[in-house]
């Protein structure tokens, strides 16, 4: 059951984020990354992290991807206006940058066996892993430093976001 | 688990039930396009300019201020389910100072991001 | 495991049906109260005291011809509605309706699934709920639509933190996100009278239930917020161009969110199902249920019929700097209330 629903799940995932990159219009790609982050929550749902799944969706596909959304409706870019690539050499670069993402693939693969994930019975995994009480008690006691430190990095990103967008015109 | 699978359910269901209300109106309704009739609708008079414009920067930059303070409000919850069991619960009681002062000075520095936008006017929207 | 599923699948089913139909009794239940507002008569020529005008709209809805604009962009003009309904209606699921009926010698509990992140799962939906109205406004190629799809969205993302936050404080007293739980720990009384409902947790509570409430007619677009359609000045907003059962969809998405609102604030406020004798008569819970949902959508049509319009700055000044600020500071309160007497 859970290994069918993975697989479903994972074949749309994938398939939606290739089909990111093959649409020409932005916001068809916008609305397929929806889907790959909706279609990650539920892959989220059965590795019985509840929590996560439910602030992917709220956090990324509802507060990130409206952002893009809106800047992308924003600039509303007329159709049919070929782009004049300044930067030729630039996509060569993409090449050995996804090769070097593929070696990282293959490097982390057999590090992922040696890691022992603790045993849980299949009955208590809904109660033993993603809840939003293992959740908090971890985040709050173990991970205090990180957490304190994301409301510095969150004022820094609104300080940055507004003097970005403020620089031109007023 | 098992728990989640309505979601499912109810996705099919609910996807199932849109399209076929969809394609009813297609093929219950009439069908006499004309070309007055396609246009964009403007009151009666001929459209003028384009829909496809570049609109407002002030939409952007409230979706951001936006995407900030919700993932205060995603920190918040966690801390919210557990703070009333870290109070009642003998085991933890001892970090209950711990837990309300971590909250309370993640939401002062939130705070002053918040004061920050106001004083900068980005919570204005008319022009003064 | 297939019995399971058949059992799920007639319950949502149920459900489903019982929400279209409530839907449709909402559009009327909305044109009486306006009218005997405005001191009219209202609907009254189909069928006895035009209780089956909902079916004749419906009727008539199916039979509208059915434009797509020619410089529309067809595709996502076609799915827009069906991306405004669906999460509308994948909200169903969780919400409590009442307390378990027994039936056939089964105990079948009034809601289709519990789940521990219950209101969490509400809200990613409502977040998701943009996206329609967005496409549709983007999609239709016309000024007013797309000038109606971006203020609704950005109403909707900047009262969603207030409405967060109001949520927040509530789970501070239950401790939990499930809502079966949160309805739970609101059975019972104080000094043997007041009910134990979070509304009566004066004046912290009281105070919530104000905010999440102005912040639900936000969300749901209705008025004093309804600037996103705001007749006078953009046609209709992001359904401008719809017509035929395209519109009706998009009519149905905002009812079902008006009763999703109403849901959630019956649970997490007022007590959800609680009331007297739901012990003894477990169907009364669903009563009282319903009861107080429509408590809540009455007030929510009366404010619609009473107050004017917000103008877009004021909307904005009034959700960023009074909203959000005081759903901030109710949270700081009630947890320094919890530190003291717990």
């Amino acid at each position: 059951m859970e290994q069918t629903l993975f697989i479903i799940f994972a074949v749309i995932a994938v398939a939606s984020a290739l089909n990111i990159l093959i649409q020409r219009n932005p916001l068809y790609s916008a609305l397929s990354l929806i889907v790959t982050l909706a279609s990650l929550s539920a892959l989220y749902l059965t590795l019985h992290a509840q929590f996560i799944a439910a602030i992917q969706v709220v956090v990324y596909a509802g507060a990130i991807m409206v952002l893009f959304v809106f800047v992308i409706m924003l600039l509303n870019e007329p159709k049919d206006v070929p782009h004049i690539e300044k930067h030729k050499w630039l996509r060569y670069l993409a090449i050995p940058f996804a090769g070097l993402l593929i070696a990282e693939m293959f490097y982390a693969l057999p590090l992922d066996k040696q890691i022992a994930f603790p045993s849980i019975p299949a009955e208590q995994a809904d109660t033993a892993v993603g809840t939003t009480w293992n959740i908090g008690t971890a985040l709050f006691t173990d991970y205090l430093l990180p957490f304190e430190v994301t409301s510095v990095l969150i004022l820094m990103a609104v300080v940055g976001a507004m003097v970005l967008a403020r620089r031109e015109g007023d | 688990m098992i728990n989640y699978v309505p979601i499912l359910i109810i996705f099919i269901f609910a996807v199932g039930m849109a399209t076929a209300i969809i394609i009813l109106s297609r093929l219950a309704g009439r069908n006499r396009p004309t070309r007055e009739k396609l246009m964009p609708y403007e009151c009666g008079v001929e459209p003028v300019g384009t829909a496809r414009e570049r609109q407002s920067v002030k939409f952007y930059l409230v979706a951001m201020v936006f995407l900030l303070f919700d993932i205060e409000a995603v920190f918040l919850v966690p801390w919210a389910v557990v703070f009333p069991r870290v109070l009642s619960d003998p085991a933890y009681r001892t970090l209950k100072y711990l837990f309300y002062g971590e909250m309370m000075l993640f939401m002062v520095v939130l705070f002053v991001g918040l004061v920050y936008v106001w004083r900068k006017g980005i919570l204005e929207w008319a022009a003064k | 495991m297939i019995d399971q599923l058949l059992g799920w699948a007639i319950q949502i089913l149920i459900t489903l049906f019982a929400l279209v139909t409530a839907v449709a009794y909402l559009t009327f239940m909305e044109r009486k109260v306006m009218s005997w507002i405005q001191l009219r008569v209202g609907p009254n020529r189909v069928g006895p005291w035009g209780l089956l005008q909902p079916a004749a709209d419906g009727l008539k809805f199916i039979f509208k011809e059915d434009i797509i604009p020619l410089e529309a962009n067809r595709w996502l003009y076609i799915i827009a509605p069906a991306v405004s309904v669906v999460p509308a209606m994948m909200s169903l699921i969780v919400i409590p309706w009442g307390s378990e009926i027994h039936l056939f010698g089964r105990t079948i509990p009034l809601h289709v699934t519990q789940m521990n992140i219950g209101l969490l799962y509400v809200f990613a939906l409502t977040s998701l709920g943009v996206y329609g109205i967005v496409l549709a406004g983007w999609s239709s190629n016309n000024k007013y639509s797309l000038m109606g799809g971006l203020r609704s969205s950005a109403q909707m993302i900047s009262y969603e933190l207030a409405l967060g936050l109001a949520i927040v404080s509530v789970l501070l007293w239950t401790g939990s996100l499930d809502l079966v739980e949160i309805t739970k720990s609101q059975s019972g009384t104080w000094f043997g009278f007041i009910p134990r409902w979070n509304i009566f947790r004066f004046p912290l509570g009281t105070f919530g239930f104000i905010i999440f409430y102005i912040a639900s007619l936000a969300e749901t677009n209705r008025t004093p917020f309804d600037l996103p359609e705001a007749d006078s000045e953009l046609v209709a907003g992001y359904h401008t161009e719809y017509s035929s059962m395209k519109f009706a969809l998009f009519q149905m998405a905002e009812y079902l969110n008006l009763i999703t609102a109403a849901s959630i604030g019956t649970t997490l406020f007022l007590g959800g199902w609680n009331g007297p004798g739901v012990e003894q008569l477990p169907i009364l819970s669903l009563v009282y249920f319903v009861i107080k949902v429509l408590v809540l959508i009455f007030i929510a049509m009366w404010i619609r019929f009473t107050l004017p319009r917000f103008r877009y700055d004021q909307l904005m000044r009034f959700g960023w700097k009074w909203l959000l600020p005081l759903a901030i500071i109710n949270i700081i309160a009630t947890a320094t209330l919890l530190i003291f007497i717990r």
